[in-house]
């Protein structure tokens, strides 16, 4: 069993629990699956200024943030406790296409090379963390949602506004990842 | 019997606008005591977006690049799950724990959802972590994702302050 646990799971059992969080929420409070709002009410609770779009009543919608907030405690805990620490696993199809960027495949989450703090003050960390990070922040709210509102609640409830965005959202990866990496790579 | 056009009864609560996770609850929450069992919720999955390795940036790589079934399995696999518990829950009218219908939103068009859409799809390639994972990475010992983190807040931000301004 802690075998089991400890070991990457397949993507059968993964999605069907990650399709279980829409009910579970739902039944427990009639809560609507959506992670991007997080970043909404963050901004509505801290964030001084008169904005009408974060002028409501965050501590209504405060349940997403004990959400996150346990996103961030189960990350932490399956890291340290149910993990067998294997490299991941990647296609070696990705692995070659990412060595013609520059990019070492080096069994971690993130490539290191781009995902540590002294690339934070270089073009780098400027493509990857700040203009990548705004861009989610800014395209998410702009949608009305991510991965998870639309992908995957819009979709459950055959959405067909969701299921646009849902392709927008996998265009525009297709066209960073096809068109902008190749010299983007050259340059930083 | 229920109708059809009741599929999406009109809001109990009143939203401030359209709110991506909308809370229907009529009954009344404490602050924290209310709220545990979503942090709950949040470890669960919380460990499995590590245990499925959808926080790894390589795998949105291989997503990206079609060598990979595994994020469409998972993805594709979470939307049928989903669909089908929505599915039950209307069909058998089950309720929610306080007792109350639960409640379904159309989420109207706006061309927010296609040009939106695509800034976030970029975005999502660049940092291989839509909102979810980025919270999980962090919580994985990805500290450095904080700081996108803050960017994605100051982005959240930037919109609502040109909401008026784009067009939707």
């Amino acid at each position: 069993m802690k075998d089991f646990i400890s070991q990457p799971w397949s993507w059968y059992l993964s999605g069907a629990l990650i399709g279980l969080t829409v009910p579970a929420l739902l039944l427990l409070g009639n809560k609507h699956f959506g992670i991007s709002s997080s970043l909404r009410h963050i901004c509505a609770a801290c964030l001084p200024g008169k904005v009408p779009f974060f002028q409501y009543d965050w501590k209504r919608e405060v349940w997403n943030l004990f959400f996150v907030a346990g996103i961030v405690a189960g990350a932490a805990l399956a890291v340290s406790f149910l993990s067998d620490h294997q490299p991941v696993k990647v296609s070696t199809n990705t692995v070659q296409a990412l060595a013609d960027l520059g990019i070492v495949t080096d069994g971690n989450l993130a490539p290191v090379s781009i995902f540590n703090f002294s690339n934070l003050f270089t073009l780098k960390g400027l493509v990857f963390f700040v203009i990548g990070g705004f861009l989610v922040g800014f395209g998410t709210r702009y949608a009305g949602g991510c991965t998870s509102g639309h992908s995957i609640m819009g979709l459950s409830t055959l959405q067909w506004p969701s299921l646009l965005a849902t392709c927008c959202f996998m265009a525009g990866g297709f066209a960073v990842v096809h068109l902008v990496f190749p010299w983007l790579f050259k340059i930083i | 019997m229920k109708k059809i056009n009741d599929e999406f009864t009109e809001r109990a609560v009143v939203h401030s606008d359209e709110c991506g996770a909308a809370n229907d609850q009529v009954a009344t929450e404490s602050l924290v005591g209310s709220n545990l069992k979503y942090l709950g919720v949040g470890i669960l999955f919380g460990i499995i977006a590590v245990k499925s390795e959808i926080i790894s940036w390589y795998r949105i790589q291989e997503m990206f690049r079609l060598h990979s079934f595994h994020m469409y399995g998972v993805i594709g696999t979470a939307v049928v799950v989903g669909a089908i518990s929505v599915w039950m829950i209307k069909r058998f009218n089950i309720k929610t724990i306080q007792g109350e219908k639960v409640i379904f939103h159309a989420k109207p068009f706006h061309w927010g959802n296609v040009i939106g859409g695509l800034m976030f799809g970029l975005g999502w390639g660049i940092t291989g972590a839509c909102p979810g994972p980025l919270f999980a990475q962090i919580g994985s010992g990805l500290v450095v994702v904080i700081v996108t983190l803050i960017s994605a807040v100051a982005g959240t931000y930037a919109y609502g302050v040109l909401q008026r301004k784009l067009p939707h």
